[in-house]
């Protein structure tokens, strides 16, 4: 058996998998099915410093291989994640990522410094959610405004800090260097991209909120493309995800320089993607001779 | 946690058409029917399309493994999953949900099914026997389903149609309304259109019967993960909210539902 262990920001997953946030609620709704330990690490449902409600349904359209999801971050606010879900998964053997979200630099920093004080092993600041009006993914779309929150949140964190990155930019490297620059200890990326449909018989938009964040298997090419000039421009961590569903997804990711790779969409229907990952990674190493998953980071040769 | 919802490729043991693009299959899973309640649903793949159809189940035979679900065509998804034919297999995961909360069989209930929200009751209605009655309403007589089967639960049947080609002709909830005159169940459940639920609330309300609905939304995930399935409710503390209906759901108390 090959070495899956990987080592971001100093922080150890025993595989490089992880759940997506916003696709694996606070880690308890699939254990009906597996427990959360079989993940590396798990990203939690993207929340708030106050409770928020979320945009009204239809929240979800089906596209060609992909999906869209207008879910605007509904979430009970941070004290309530610390008082009733986080306990919950105290002693699940996995690392845990609390996803963070606001509308102000300031809610931003209010909440990692919450979150800062309490058992999250990491926190993934998302400056990437298209669904929701106010912030979200207006800071993750220029060097400056991404720059900007990831200061004030730098300065009160105490816990790793991952930045998650729009693909909705021209130059998704530029902001990844800018985050960076401010101290940002990992990126992930991609949060998902703005699409819309529209359903032709009532002429109005499937979404309520008529606008939505595709993701699946239809975008993978291009976060492969996006993790692969993201890792050759910064020298911080880049966790790959968008569209993975299999363990040929995952190696290809991880040679695009992903160093952990996360499964979103593709759990929706295929719930036990994430172990087939696993295994289909470990299988494949162990094929190759290859003995540590870290050996493969990166390793895409460019023409 | 021992697994509670399962999801593989499961064999159709029997298929067959009930009317016209509606169809009827009995799937052998037994993991799923092990645990399955009355009102819950299975969340089924069809092939090339990304997001599973949440489909309610109809009828659990525990001691054979089996699940019963009918199953219209609506669109593409249903389209390919009504291609399985008898001896296929189909994709499904489940049971997913919280169903009927039932009562004690020797209490009274009254089920009301709109259309497709027909074949859910059959499983609730079986429970109370004759100690239930089903109000069943369809479009026409060509579009009636399951008669014979909700007869066999050995419950009083009365059917309507829109058209009067069957039945009594108009709508469920008046055929409800003309029997809570005669008497008063102990609960009454429902699955259909949303103006027929909002309309079998109103009257639970008025004559002071406790209800239960089954509500639709889009789904992703099926298990509570995604939060796309959002239905507004009523909170405890009064406020309202959005609940998730593969989650929450399908099942809500009427009262709290918001229409
Ligand atoms: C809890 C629940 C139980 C259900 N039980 C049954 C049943 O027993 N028998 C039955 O025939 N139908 C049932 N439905 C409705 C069934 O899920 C839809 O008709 C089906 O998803 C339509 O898929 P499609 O690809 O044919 O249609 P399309 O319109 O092409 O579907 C496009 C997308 O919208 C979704 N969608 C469309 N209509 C609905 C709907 N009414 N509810 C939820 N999602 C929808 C689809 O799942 C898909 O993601 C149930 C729905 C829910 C939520
Ligand atoms: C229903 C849904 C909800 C999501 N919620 C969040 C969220 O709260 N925070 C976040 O950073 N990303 C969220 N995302 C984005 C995913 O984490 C991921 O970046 C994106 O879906 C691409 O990966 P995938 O194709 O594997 O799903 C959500 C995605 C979906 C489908
Ligand atoms: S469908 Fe994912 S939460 Fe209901």
């Amino acid at each position: 058996m090959a070495g899956l262990g990987v080592k971001i920001c100093g922080v150890e997953f025993k595989n490089p998998v992880i759940a997506a946030s916003g696709c694996f609620g606070f880690g308890q709704e699939y254990a009906k099915m597996y427990p959360a330990s079989v993940f590396g690490g798990i990203s939690l449902k993207g929340m708030t410093f106050e409770e928020r409600q979320g945009n009204p349904p239809p929240r979800i359209a089906e596209t060609p291989s992909g999906m869209l999801n207008s879910v605007g971050l509904q979430n009970p606010g941070v004290e309530a994640f610390l008082k009733h879900e986080l306990p919950a998964l105290k002693g699940v053997d996995t690392v845990l990522i609390a996803n963070a979200a606001g509308s102000t630099v300031e809610s931003y920093a209010a909440l990692v410094e919450r979150l800062s004080d309490s058992d999250v092993d990491m926190v993934e600041l998302n400056i990437s959610c298209p669904n929701v009006k106010q912030g979200g993914a207006a800071f993750g779309v220029t060097c400056e405004s991404a720059a900007s929150v990831v200061k004030a949140v730098r300065k009160v964190c105490k816990k790793p800090l991952i930045v998650k990155l729009s693909p909705n930019v021209t130059d998704i490297a530029a902001i990844a260097q800018a985050v960076e620059a401010e101290g940002a200890d990992a990126v992930s990326l991609i949060n998902t991209l703005l699409g819309m449909r529209i359903d032709i018989k009532t002429r109005r938009p499937v979404l309520k909120n008529n606008v939505g964040g595709l993701s699946g298997p239809a975008v993978f090419p291009v976060a492969v493309r996006m993790v692969w000039q993201v890792a050759s421009r910064v020298k911080i961590p880049v966790i790959g995800l968008g569209g993975i569903e299999k363990w040929q997804d995952a190696v290809e990711m991880m040679m695009a320089g992903a160093s952990a790779i996360q499964v979103g969409a593709a759990m929706f229907y295929d719930p036990y993607a994430p172990i087939k990952i696993i295994d289909g990674m470990n299988q494949w190493l162990d094929e190759q001779g290859i003995k540590d998953v870290n050996e493969i980071v990166g390793t895409v040769q460019p023409w | 946690m021992e697994p509670s919802v399962f999801q593989g490729s499961y064999p159709v043991v029997r298929k067959t058409a009930c009317a016209k693009q509606i169809y009827d299959f009995t799937v052998h899973c037994p993991d799923i029917a092990q645990t399955a309640q009355a009102g819950q649903f299975v969340h089924i793949k069809a092939a090339g399309f990304t997001l599973r159809r949440p489909i309610s189940i109809c009828r659990i035979d525990r001691e054979k493994g089996n699940i019963r679900i009918v199953m219209e065509v609506r669109g593409d998804g249903t389209a390919q999953i009504a291609q399985t034919p008898e001896g296929g297999m189909l994709d499904v995961m489940g049971p997913l949900g919280h169903g009927f909360q039932l009562l004690e069989p020797t209490e009274t209930a009254i089920v009301v099914g709109g259309g497709i929200g027909v074949p859910p009751m059959l499983e609730t209605v079986s429970h109370y026997g004759k100690n239930a009655a089903a109000i069943l309403g369809f479009r026409s007589a060509s579009a009636a389903i399951l008669e014979e089967d909700f007869q066999k639960a050995g419950c009083q049947v009365v059917l309507c149609t829109d058209d009067g080609t069957k039945g009594k002709k108009g709508f469920v909830t008046q055929a409800l309304k003309e029997s809570l005159e005669q008497t008063k169940p102990s609960i009454i459940y429902a699955c259909g259109p949303l103006p027929m639920l909002k309309g079998v609330a109103a009257l639970a309300k008025e004559y002071g019967i406790r209800c239960q609905v089954s509500m639709e939304e889009r789904m992703g995930c099926g298990i509570g993960a995604c939060l796309v399935c959002a239905c507004k409710t009523k909170r405890p503390d009064g406020e309202t909210g959005y609940s998730h209906v593969c989650k929450n759901g399908p099942v809500f108390n009427a009262e709290e539902v918001v229409f």
